[in-house]
């Protein structure tokens, strides 16, 4: 179990958990970002920060400071659900 | 525009991005702007579409959303139109649901959601030429019996592909009022729906609706509670009661409305989409390299800088052809007038020489919003804002600031607008008062005048690019501090979460590129036939006047001797100072002196206060007032780089120094000269207060600055 602001770019990882008190949060669940799924760190900003994710065939940019809420699982058997690339 | 009893109401509502203003464009005949990048719209727009059998309903074209938890204002805009809550306005009867086909489970995260509020509904799965491409079948049919019987087509907005479909099955809508089916809510969730439904109901004594129970029971923010008139008093306990019920039921309250319209919704789409063979397309691929570590920063820079070059070197023969018109138009004109010198002046001086110079310009308005159409409609527009957000948040505003900002660069009005989709009030304000910062269009012409006329002649047309640049960056240096001021110390903003989809990439599209240039050059011309004329007239009339005969005497008495030229020349210069022009700009110099500006830039700078464009034409027509019917465009140049102080301890050195010349663009980079500008900042801001805050903070520093430039650079040189 990792914080999503620790995977490297690459990596893929299974969201555990988040917080849906957080507004942030929220706004991701409704993007479908659900515990359960698959989601790759495509890369950081240049300066480090933000940072681009991809899960279910979109990319969307986040806050590293955001992403340490997001626990995500990198030991599961992920790569197989591979979201297809828009 | 319709009346409310005229017909029927459509409304056009789904996720940012997905074509729903290119539909509205194709199903009405306007021509709303679109752009590939989400929140281009943020206000509703309406218009009238055919159905094809000649029935006409009004459409309503929204801002785009992802949930019916609306943060922000703009999608507050959605839920209003939804609930037809805005006073005069109706309930839509049918609601045309806009789907990416390449995304159809988070679009139709957002149809579920409305599918709660009962509403007949199509749903439209646009951009069906690029789920093509990809490979993607989805079964229409399938999906449309899966959801209920509700119609679905696909179309491709903008190829105008399926658009008869399109009207065809808001027809049947609107006909047999299908509505989609909803979720199962699981007998907790649905009994703490009803209870506070029901509490809802008996507090407010207003019918409180299913979608409405919804948001009270799932939504952190208040809005919808507010709405109704539900206070916390009332509602505390009751929802404290549901959501702990929701909570023992397994669910977190702030996440069950997802995760079961999410289970809904893969059950519905199983087997709908089936991928083939398609390309994947290019996107990864070019974020490889445009978001590149280290390339990515400097293929920004280069981007710009290659921009700014190209405008000059692209330009250049079109605006020499415009000048040459315009020389033209003054040497057939001028001559006929020569019995009536006042007739002449004003045509040849105030009009063509006012007017002209500031027409010069279009070719560069033209290639200016070439690039920025080319920015906004390829996808980098997202890109840009994540490269930048870094340097944003740490001044405490997000990526979200930033298409505001960069759209800024066109036209701040737009671009205040826009600041809409910002969801925190505070956040929304700082970003609003910065967005002026921007070096807009309408700075172009000066600094492309001062740079021409001075820069490029004087050091080459290397530097000319890196002024202009340079002049781009001014504003932007200025705002981030005052953000950071703002932001940290007087409004005292939380940190803002920054989630924002980047859209895939795509050719500009010719049509559309070609509709923003098109839509600005009308905007430019129109404004030098109506602002710039009214306010050139009026300089030309005050500098001309009064003309008394005494003043010719008296110098031709003083120098006898002299050539008829030279006199007349003398005579000329006589009258314009004596003018009230002169005087008025005589009395005012000295507020601008530390500036180094002399009584003619003065007063382009005071005619400028409602549109800075004027001091185009104002430098026009104040040194060519008395230049004499002879006096072509490169005279305008060469007078105003022969323009010599007359008098006080700089006299005879240029007025136009290299200090000077940087102090007025700087100038003009930082000063608040835009009517409609602080207009819309009181609108968006909710009162004067800021606008008026914003006007005094702009031109003071815009003062010292230009004053700081001035003394620096007049020491060094
Ligand atoms: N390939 C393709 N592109 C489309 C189609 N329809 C729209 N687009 C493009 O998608 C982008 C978004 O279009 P808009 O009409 O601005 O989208 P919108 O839903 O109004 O966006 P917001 O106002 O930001 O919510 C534009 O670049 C369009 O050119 C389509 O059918 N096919
Ligand atoms: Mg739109």
């Amino acid at each position: 179990m990792t914080p999503l602001s620790q995977l490297l770019p690459g990596q893929f990882g299974k969201l555990a958990s988040l917080n849906p008190e957080r507004g942030v949060d929220q706004r991701l669940m409704a993007l479908g970002l659900l515990p359960g799924m698959v989601l790759k760190l495509i890369r950081k900003a240049p300066l480090g920060d933000p940072l681009a994710i991809e899960f279910g065939g979109q990319v969307v940019s986040l806050r590293l400071a955001e992403a340490e809420n997001l626990i995500v699982d990198v030991s599961a058997d992920c790569p197989i659900q591979r979201p297809r690339q828009p | 525009m319709s009346t409310p009893e005229a017909g029927l109401l459509v409304a056009l509502v789904g996720n940012p991005n997905t074509g729903k203003s290119t539909l509205f464009n194709a199903l009405t005949g306007l021509r709303q702007r679109v752009g590939n990048y989400p929140g281009v719209t943020v206000a509703r727009k309406s218009g009238t579409c055919d159905l094809g059998d000649g029935q006409k309903v009004e459409l309503v074209d929204l801002p785009g959303l992802y949930s019916l938890a609306a943060a922000s204002p703009d999608e507050q805009v959605v839920i209003d139109a939804l609930s037809g809550n805005i006073a005069g306005d109706r309930r839509p009867d049918a609601v045309v649901l806009v789907v990416d086909a390449t995304n159809l489970l988070r679009n139709l995260f957002l149809a579920s959601q409305v599918a709660e509020l009962g509403r007949p509904v199509v749903i439209v799965l646009n951009q069906a030429d690029v789920a093509k491409e990809q490979g993607l079948r989805i079964d229409t049919e399938l999906l449309s019996r899966r959801l209920g019987g509700v119609p679905v087509v696909l179309s491709s907005a903008w190829k105008g592909e399926g658009i008869l479909d399109v009207r065809r099955a808001i027809a049947a809508a609107l006909d047999q009022k299908a509505v989609l089916k909803r979720v199962n809510w699981p007998a907790d969730i649905a009994g703490a729906l009803a209870a506070v439904g029901k509490a809802a109901t008996a507090d407010t004594g207003k019918q409180v609706s299913v979608a409405d129970a919804q948001r009270l029971l799932f939504d952190t923010n208040p809005s919808t509670a507010e709405r109704l008139g539900w206070t916390v008093a009332q509602r505390e306990s009751t929802l404290r009661s549901a959501r702990d019920r929701v909570r023992y039921s397994g669910y977190n309250p702030m996440a069950a409305e997802p995760l079961v319209h999410y289970a809904h919704l893969r059950v519905v789409l199983e087997g709908v989409v089936t991928e083939g063979l398609g390309k994947a397309g290019q996107t990864a691929a070019v974020d490889r390299l445009l978001l590149h570590r280290f390339l990515g920063p400097f293929l920004f820079l280069g981007i710009m800088l290659g921009f700014f070059a190209s405008v000059f070197w692209l330009a250049k023969f079109p605006m020499d052809w415009i000048q040459a018109g315009v020389d033209w138009t003054k040497a057939v004109v001028a001559p006929q007038l020569d019995a009536y010198p006042m007739l002449q002046s004003l045509l040849a001086d105030g009009i063509i020489g006012g007017v002209g110079a500031f027409l010069v310009f279009l070719p560069q308005i033209l290639i200016l919003f070439l690039f920025i159409g080319i920015l906004e409609d390829s996808g980098y527009m997202a890109r840009a804002a994540f490269i930048m957000d870094r340097l944003f948040s740490w001044c405490g505003l997000n990526g979200k600031s930033f298409v505001p900002m960069l759209s800024g660069f066109a036209c701040a009005i737009p671009s205040l607008l826009s600041t809409r989709t910002i969801e925190d009030p505070k956040a929304r304000l700082a970003t609003a008062f910065v967005v002026p910062f921007m070096s807009c269009s309408a700075r172009f012409p000066i600094y492309a005048l001062m740079c021409a006329a001075f820069i490029g002649p004087l050091y080459g047309p290397g530097w000319e690019s890196l002024v202009m640049v340079g002049m781009h960056c001014v504003g932007l240096l200025f705002a981030v501090p005052t953000a950071f001021v703002l932001t940290r110390l007087v409004l005292k903003v939380k940190p803002q979460p920054f989630v924002l989809e980047l859209p895939r990439y795509q050719m500009p599209k010719p049509r559309d590129v070609v509709w923003r240039m098109w839509q600005n050059a009308a905007e430019f011309v129109s404004k030098a036939g109506t602002v710039i004329f009214a306010i050139t007239i009026i300089v030309w009339a005050l500098s001309y006047f009064p003309r008394d005969a005494s003043v010719a005497e008296r110098i031709k008495a003083a120098n006898p001797t002299a050539a008829e030229e030279v006199v007349k020349a003398k005579v000329q210069a006589a009258y314009v100072e004596q003018s009230y022009m002169g005087r008025f700009g005589k009395a005012v110099q000295p507020v601008f002196d530390p500036l180094g500006f002399d009584w003619k830039i003065t007063v382009g700078v005071l005619a400028s206060f409602p549109a800075r464009e004027v001091i185009v034409s104002t430098l026009g027509v104040t040194y060519s007032v008395g230049e004499g019917a002879e006096a072509d465009s490169q005279q305008l140049r060469k007078a105003m780089q022969d323009a010599k102080w007359s008098e006080g301890p700089r006299a005879g050195s240029p007025i136009f120094s290299l200090a000077a010349v940087l102090a007025l663009m700087v100038f003009f980079a930082l000063c608040s000269q835009c009517g409609p500008t602080i207009a819309t900042l009181a609108q968006e801001t909710g009162g004067w207060k800021w606008a008026a805050g914003s006007f005094l903070y702009m031109t003071t520093l815009a003062w010292i600055v230009a004053m700081l430039v001035y003394q620096g650079v007049s020491r060094l040189t």
